[in-house]
């Protein structure tokens, strides 16, 4: 036994009242956008400088609360003096830089971006690019009918969701969430090169065989209905996915004391599917599986009256 | 981290065949490469139980397992015959027969894969085309080189002999070349008898200081392809505050029609240790990599010994020659990907990642592997070093053309009638070079020239008075690339090479940004539509579309390989007006 252990003895009493550190300076950068001279924190990326003042650049593959990939290039802008177009979304500003956002070298890499991705992947259900697709003239059609595309059938293979990887456009999302960003399973991961690049699981084994804890958090993340909850796909292959009939109503989950904010689509009174607010800091948009797929026993359906003990 | 492991359980074997490679070391993510090879080596694949195993011991989640494993062209999931030949169909061995070489493989010993034969990009072994690498795996695995190739050919390992390299070097002597050949590659005492370490001593002698100025006096640009100051590179990484500082030699040499670098490491590899140790010491780092790719048999063996020949007489490990200075060589084998030639892309696969190209800034001198200051030269860069160090950086600069100093040294193969690696200073020119390799083959009319590699561009035979150096080839908008010239005859399919160039890229982007991933595909399908006739539209509008294809990929791709893809296509088009006629067909 050590009398004196460190662990008791008291910190000596500060001789002066302490004081407050200073605020820490925040560097301010100055460059100009399209233009106009813009002054932004020196750690800015140039999509934060474009949407500090309203100028607005197309995303795909960023989310605010994943850490950039600079993937799917769309973000791109022409800085004067660099040989190639940057990412927006991850390059941070410099003193003095000059940046155009709609020169003719962006407009055409945009256009060609959507048109390779309109003519490879199934869009159907990716509103965003869609509108992207149009806005930047993309005319996948020019490429023909006899080329290569990712279609492939649905992956259906659990009660949860679905995921329908015709549809996906690789912006590597939902990898990061199940992983360092949000959720850290690991149950999936880009495997294969190139064109043949895709996500999997470890050896391509279905989901209950995977690493998935099915908290849905890729679902949250994907843009492009790539991931979906099954009730929604069930619905949309009947015909009766209706989004102007729907209703969002923001609550706190009822299981345990986290308290995270659930936003419930509801269609003819029924829960059709559960997402969270990227901006509420309880959550940041990630749920668990019972926040996300745990909302049957509010549905009085008759089906679900067997005894739970059995 | 909570992982979840459901693979089988490995044999015994399968856990002797990794923990052969990892032994007691520290379970670290970038020996996850290391221990795939070890498992592909001994099994002919990656067995579920093996590579469940490796995930355990390293800590790897099994999904991101998985797609390191099937981002490798050497690495396989599936069960596959115990001796695979490798039969490069690329470029160079395109022109001397690889496509009979196949078919007759495909007679002999069945369908493409299960008949123990697969095809392969570039093997950069052109000067010898047609060519083949056999991989055996097994308890004993062994891998050699044959070159020239043939069904019969493949199924004995060639003698090793040294002399034979001379085959590779034609012309005698040279500044970077004397050795090869002419001294045996395995002796320490030969190399040192010759002329070798008399760089380091000196760098040792004058320190990193001195040692950065004479690199930098020396105007030595990368001889990878790039072209960047060397001094310049060494300073950033020496300045850098973050420790440690990395040296990496980037031996992935891949780009289709380069072979200088094997060469070196084959016949010439303690001149590379004793530039790569130079660079460590000048730049403060004690830890060196040598990245060389999985098709380098011989080189690999050679390095490996001269590494270890090195450390035994203390030109490595601590204190080295008593000036109290370390550097120490680990080799990483690279796994079938030229991606991993670009230098970020390198470090994810050192890391244990898919060898995925990263955008840059940050810079490696910033933050390179490990996310740490690294320096990273080619093979041939390196070998610069101990020359630059005896002869003084003036004395060097004064090598070749005020903009492009010392000797250099090219790639020449195709319709040459000696095929080979040429070393000249600076200021030749494509005409003198294709003399020296002692003219067309046959004594046929030139048709075109594929200068710098499937990234480089085509040139016609109007331009054989262009001088090989940074500044000449840049005013006449082609590139050095990475030192390659390969000459076609005017009986050449150039629509074939055409095609050929785009599967190429096709088949080896990372598949990481849109713009390459999807653009190497649609211009490959573009070309195939051109050469079938099968037109979308007229022919002006598929060029217009061609084009565009290519702007995108050179302005919005991450890294040089999506910038460089449509390179060598266009200049075809337009330099060799390949579909000026009235048939869309060359």
């Amino acid at each position: 036994m050590i009398d004196d252990s460190l662990w008791f003895r008291p910190p000596p009493r500060p001789s002066q009242t302490p004081v407050a550190p200073p605020r820490p300076l925040i560097g301010m950068v100055s460059l100009t956008i399209d233009g106009q001279s813009v002054e932004v924190a020196a750690s800015s990326t140039i999509l934060e400088a474009c949407r500090s003042i309203g100028v607005e650049i197309p995303t795909l593959c960023y989310l605010e609360n994943l850490t950039p990939v600079n993937v799917c290039r769309i973000c791109v802008v022409e800085v004067t003096g660099a040989r190639v177009l940057v990412p927006a979304c991850s390059r941070r500003v410099e003193p003095g830089m000059e940046i155009q956002t709609d020169s003719p070298r962006v407009a055409l890499a945009r256009r060609m971006v959507m048109e390779f991705l309109a003519s490879s992947v199934d869009l159907s259900t990716a509103p965003q690019a869609l509108e992207y697709a149009r806005r930047y003239g993309a005319r996948p059609e020019r490429h023909g009918a006899a080329i290569e595309t990712v279609e492939q059938p649905v992956k259906i293979d659990n009660d949860l969701y679905v995921r329908d990887y015709a549809k996906c456009i690789l912006c590597y999302k939902c990898v990061e969430a199940c992983g360092t960003d949000a959720q850290n399973t690991f149950a999936i991961a880009v495997a294969g090169r190139g064109f043949d690049a895709r996500i999997s699981t470890e050896a391509d084994v279905p989901l209950p065989d995977s690493a998935c804890v099915y908290c849905g958090n890729c679902i949250g993340v994907c843009p492009t209905g790539a991931l979906m909850f099954r009730s929604e796909f069930e619905m949309r292959e009947s015909g009766t996915w209706d989004e102007s009939r729907q209703s969002k109503t923001d609550t706190i989950c009822s299981y345990c004391g986290v308290g995270c904010t659930l936003t419930l689509h509801v269609q003819e009174n029924r829960i059709v599917k559960v997402t969270s607010p990227m901006d509420v800091e309880v959550t940041h948009g990630n749920l668990c599986i019972k926040g996300r797929f745990g909302f049957e026993f509010v549905h009085d359906d008759p089906k679900e009256e067997s005894s739970p003990v059995g | 981290m909570d992982l979840h492991f459901q693979g089988p359980e490995a044999s015994a074997e399968e856990r002797a065949a990794v923990d052969g490679v990892l032994r007691d070391q520290p379970a670290h993510r970038d020996l996850l490469l290391p221990a795939l090879h070890a498992a592909q080596d001994r099994f002919g694949w990656v067995t579920p139980g093996a590579l469940d195993y490796i995930c355990r011991r390293l800590s790897v989640p099994p999904a991101e397992a998985h797609g390191v494993v099937t981002f490798y062209h050497l690495l396989s999931l599936e069960p596959m015959p115990a001796a695979m030949t490798h039969v490069c169909d690329d470029i160079a061995c395109r022109v001397q027969g690889a496509e009979r070489l196949c078919d007759e493989l495909a007679r002999r010993l069945g369908p493409e894969g299960e008949g123990g034969w697969k095809r392969s990009p570039c093997l950069g072994l052109c000067e010898r085309a047609p060519a083949a690498v056999v991989i055996r795996a097994g308890a004993a695995p062994s891998a050699f080189a044959v070159a020239p190739a043939s069904a019969e050919a493949i199924a004995t390992e060639p003698e090793e002999d040294f002399t034979a390299f001379r085959r590779s070097v034609p012309r005698e002597g040279g500044r970077l070349l004397h050795r090869i050949g002419r001294v045996d590659p395995s002796s320490l005492s030969g190399y040192l008898e010759s002329g070798g370490y008399a760089g380091l001593r000196r760098a040792i002698e004058i320190g990193p200081a001195a040692v950065i100025g004479e690199v930098s006096a020396s105007k030595l640009m990368g001889r990878g392809g790039a072209a960047f100051p060397t001094g310049r590179k060494w300073e950033a990484v020496a300045r850098a505050s973050a420790r440690p500082h990395y040296v990496i030699c980037n031996a992935d040499e891949s780009e289709p029609g380069t072979f200088k670098d094997r060469v070196l490491m084959e016949g010439d590899p303690f001149a590379v240790v004793e530039g790569m140790t130079i660079a460590g010491l000048a730049t403060g780092s004690e830890r060196g990599f040598l990245y060389i790719r999985g098709e380098y048999p011989l080189a690999l063996r050679r390095m490996a010994a001269a590494i270890e020949s090195a450390r035994a007489g203390g030109w490595l490990g601590r204190d080295l020659q008593g000036s109290g200075l370390s550097f120490d060589i680990e080799i990483r084998r690279g796994a079938g990907a030229y991606i991993c030639g670009e230098e970020t892309a390198l470090f994810n696969s050192i890391e244990g990642k898919r060898g995925e190209p990263r955008n840059k800034p940050p810079f490696p001198s910033e933050a390179g592997v490990f996310g740490k200051p690294t320096l990273v030269n080619n093979v041939e860069t390196l070998v610069n070093i101990p020359l630059i160090l005896r002869l003084g950086g003036e004395a060097y600069a004064k090598i070749g053309t005020s903009a492009s100093t010392g000797p250099k040294l090219f790639c020449v193969s195709g319709h040459v009638e000696r095929p080979g690696v040429y070393e000249v200073d600076f200021g030749a020119t494509l005409g003198e070079l294709i003399a020296m390799a002692g003219g067309v083959t046959g004594g046929r009319r030139l048709r075109a020239v594929l200068l710098g590699g499937a990234a480089g561009v085509f040139v016609g035979p109007d331009q054989l008075a262009m001088p090989l150096t940074f500044e000449g080839t840049r005013a006449a908008a082609a590139t050095l690339g990475s030192g390659v010239i390969l000459a076609f005859d005017d009986s050449t399919d150039l629509g074939d090479i055409l095609l050929r160039i785009a599967a190429f890229f096709r088949d080896e982007s990372c598949g990481q940004c849109v713009p390459c991933r999807v653009g190497t595909v649609r211009q490959a399908e573009l070309l195939h539509r051109l050469r079938s006739g099968c037109l979308i539209g007229d022919l002006a509008t598929e060029l217009a579309l061609l084009r565009e294809i290519g702007q995108v990929m050179r302005d919005a791709s991450i890294c040089g390989l999506g910038q460089t893809a449509s390179s060598a296509v266009e200049s075809a088009l337009t330099a060799l007006e390949l579909l000026a006629g009235p048939e869309p067909r060359s």
